[in-house]
């Protein structure tokens, strides 16, 4: 049964039963920090060997966890750094960074029929553009990245931090995007005139009356055209190593053992992409783990009691200060330095009020969210250290949010992923 | 720093969630209360931008969402469309689904293709404006993020590069022209007293300075948190906390008042954990800093969009 009532899904029984966790959401609401706590507390909590692979972190983040300049190697997190964090570890903490230029550079080495053909591809000027730009190939190579890892079967837990996108749904589309752009009609159009014309280095006679080259070849030239053409054409030659790693990286995605955690703030952008991403994971059969509310206000901000308490000192500042004066505390001794600071007190509540009570009511629209896992209080620290992250992950694996409710036909997705 | 708004072309980029749109609406409505009529593109963004003025999404055709404020939203294939009927009088009734899918394939595979009709698009409005056959006194460009931005800016001297001959190539020149004028052009970079969004500005605003020769105009630097306590307040405010001071305070105001304390505390203790980053940023970067506070509003819609734009007024002494 599902309702305003029912118990959710912590983000303990996650971890516990699923192999990947892929967190996902905006720019700029902590989800590389939230990914981080999340992998410490797996290994600190439930231990065996966690990973946690992360795009481009802090650098003091990267520090605290020894990612600093060690490229795109795995790593483990000594335990000493774990105990001098606050942490006792049963399990093993590992992290990685995504280095997108080399991830790329072993992809092709791997799928190339020869050296010849790989040494070709990477000295191509266009290469090092195309693997930046085209196809969002950060997204891409993230998910191969993540289902290299995977398939190693090194570790218990793989948490992902996805790269910052325009739409955070690109990750889940590259996969496809690689399979069809390299399947596709477009490509063989582009590289025909080169293999019809007798391999690299034909002309474009023979095709100049079609519409498409007459355009192309007037919007950027013969040699440009060439240029591309040629590298597709060795391109081509690792289509089906692509193409079959693709399938098996979305297959991956799609697995039950695998899960994905949306992180947002209560503000009302990132907010509306997450719930966009959380009907969408849905929509794609894909199993929506849970949502972290990240750097929530304290709900007492909303408590009107406290209001009226902050009331008294901004309204009537003078006769409390008179009160305190009163008492002979030495810093307290001058009334109108302490009414002063007072008013100060109060108004720096009714601030923060504000703006808990702006997320209180962004939190009540959340209703039609599948499920939440878990709230984050803002802390007035950053993370950087592995105290502060110990700190996010008791918030994470904590008793989740009753207050906030779950939509009423989430059952029947549910029973299906169901932590076995 | 008053010269900001003369200028022709202002970009504005920013790490993600760091209220770049924010801020790009902010300064359109500030050009346009000084008089101008500002036209506010939006590349390939999600649509967004007109939220900040209460207004439902646009096209590629400008729309008023506030006077003298005129959106427009920028893809790349309504760039093409008008590029080719302008450029290469192609007939396009009916053909543009094709030839958009195939030029979407090179301009994916190509560096530079889809970036140069972005900032060709951008440029042609701001000449056609210097020579009086549009409207604008000002172009505000909602540019994208800082990791892709100098990918966008540098797009004509990529092109330039890479394709020998043909129309495109031979119109990076203007381009390269208008964008490297510090008169009519200015990159400006939103950031947030937090780490990475400083980082990632001091790292842009020295690539910017290497890699393009697009000029540099100011950093904005936003949700700046107050101060709440002066030095001589501090040891007040501390005393409160405690032991018979406190007595008083249940008396005064009530238990509830603990929780009051409580956000003063967090109000102090969020200030002074952005001071290093503040502080980092001005040791890194040599370029004007306008501060917009943090707004302790309820909605983010025009009416934050205008506190935003009055906060930047008084930083340029309008």
């Amino acid at each position: 049964m599902t309702g305003p009532g029912r118990p959710v899904v912590g983000l303990q029984a996650l971890l516990a039963s699923r192999e990947v966790v892929v967190f996902c959401g905006s720019g700029g609401v902590g989800k590389t920090s939230t990914a981080a706590a999340t992998a410490l507390a797996a290994a600190t909590q439930l231990g065996g060997r966690v990973l946690v692979v992360t795009v481009d972190p802090a650098r003091r983040l990267a520090d605290a966890l020894g990612l600093d300049g060690i490229g795109n190697e795995e790593r483990r997190v000594p335990d000493a750094v774990l105990r001098a964090g606050g942490c006792t570890p049963r399990g093993e903490l590992w992290a990685a960074m995504l280095d997108t230029k080399a991830s790329w550079d072993d992809l092709v080495r791997r799928h190339a029929p020869d050296e010849a053909t790989a040494a070709q591809i990477l000295d191509n000027r266009l290469y090092d553009n195309l693997t930046s730009r085209f196809v969002q190939s950060h997204d891409y190579i993230a998910m191969e990245r993540l289902y290299d890892l995977h398939s190693t079967g090194a570790y218990d837990l793989i948490v992902v931090d996805t790269p910052p996108t325009r739409n955070a749904l690109d990750f889940l589309d590259a996969p496809q995007r690689m399979a069809d752009f390299f399947g596709g009609r477009l490509l063989r159009w582009l590289t025909a005139p080169y293999r019809l014309g007798g391999g690299r280095g034909a002309r474009f006679v023979n095709f100049a009356s079609k519409p498409f080259y007459q355009i192309a070849d007037r919007l950027l030239g013969t040699q440009f055209l060439q240029d591309i053409a040629e590298f597709f054409l060795n391109f081509e030659t690792m289509y089906s190593g692509f193409v079959g790693r693709a399938r098996a990286v979305e297959r991956l995605m799609q697995d039950r053992r695998t899960s994905f955690v949306v992180v947002t703030t209560l503000e009302g952008a990132p907010l509306r992409e997450a719930e966009f991403f959380c009907s969408e994971l849905t929509a794609r059969g894909l199993h929506l783990g849970g949502l972290v509310l990240n750097r929530v206000m304290p709900e007492a901000f909303t408590d009107p009691a406290v209001a009226a308490a902050a009331r008294v000192l901004t309204d009537d500042p003078t006769e409390v200060a008179t009160a305190l004066a009163a008492t002979g505390v030495p810093a307290l001794a001058d009334p109108v330095a302490v009414a002063r600071v007072l008013r100060t007190v109060g108004t720096s509540f009714q601030q923060l009020a504000v703006v808990a009570t702006r997320e209180a009511e962004l939190r009540a629209e959340l209703a039609r969210v599948p499920e939440a896992v878990a709230t984050v209080p803002t802390f007035a620290e950053d993370v950087h250290d592995v105290r502060s992250l110990a700190r996010i992950g008791e918030c994470l694996l904590g008793a989740p949010l009753p207050s906030v409710r779950v939509r009423a036909d989430a059952g029947a997705g549910e029973a299906e992923h169901r932590p076995r | 720093m008053t010269d900001l708004l003369d200028r022709r072309l202002l970009f504005v980029t920013g790490k993600g969630g760091v209220g770049k749109s924010t801020v790009t609406a902010a300064l359109a409505l500030l050009a346009a209360e000084q008089g101008k009529r500002v036209l506010l593109v939006e590349v390939d963004a999600k649509g967004n931008l007109t939220n900040l003025f209460e207004h439902p999404p646009v096209g590629f055709d400008p729309v008023a969402v506030a006077p003298g404020v005129f959106v427009m939203q920028l893809t790349t294939e309504a760039s093409l469309r008008e590029y080719l009927k302008l450029n290469l009088r192609i007939p396009m009734v009916g053909r543009i689904g094709p030839i958009a899918g195939i030029f979407d394939f090179v301009a994916n595979a190509a560096p530079g293709v889809k970036e140069i009709l972005t900032v060709g698009k951008v440029c042609w409005e701001v000449r056609e404006s210097i020579e009086g056959r549009a409207p604008w006194d000002l172009v505000i460009v909602d540019a994208a993020a800082t990791g892709h931005v100098i990918a966008q800016l540098d797009a004509p001297r990529t092109i330039r590069d890479l394709v020998q001959t043909g129309p495109i190539r031979n119109q990076t020149e203007w381009m390269m022209t208008i964008l490297s004028d510090p008169v009519i052009t200015a990159l400006n970079v939103v950031t947030a007293p937090e780490e990475m969004p400083v980082n990632e500005t001091i790292e842009l605003v020295a690539r910017a300075r290497t890699e393009t020769d697009v000029p540099l105009g100011a950093v904005v630097v936003n949700r700046v948190l107050p101060e709440p306590f002066t030095v001589a307040d501090e040891p007040v405010f501390a005393a409160l906390g405690d032991g018979v001071a406190l007595d008083r305070l249940h008396q005064a105001a009530g238990p509830a008042v603990d929780t009051v304390l409580d956000a003063a505390a967090l109000a102090v203790a969020l200030r002074r954990a952005r001071v290093p980053h503040l502080d980092a940023l001005r040791a890194g970067v040599d370029l004007p800093l306008l501060y917009v506070p943090y707004l302790f509003v309820r909605d983010h819609g025009l009416r934050a969009t205008r506190m935003v734009a009055d906060a930047l007024g008084a930083e340029l002494g309008l």
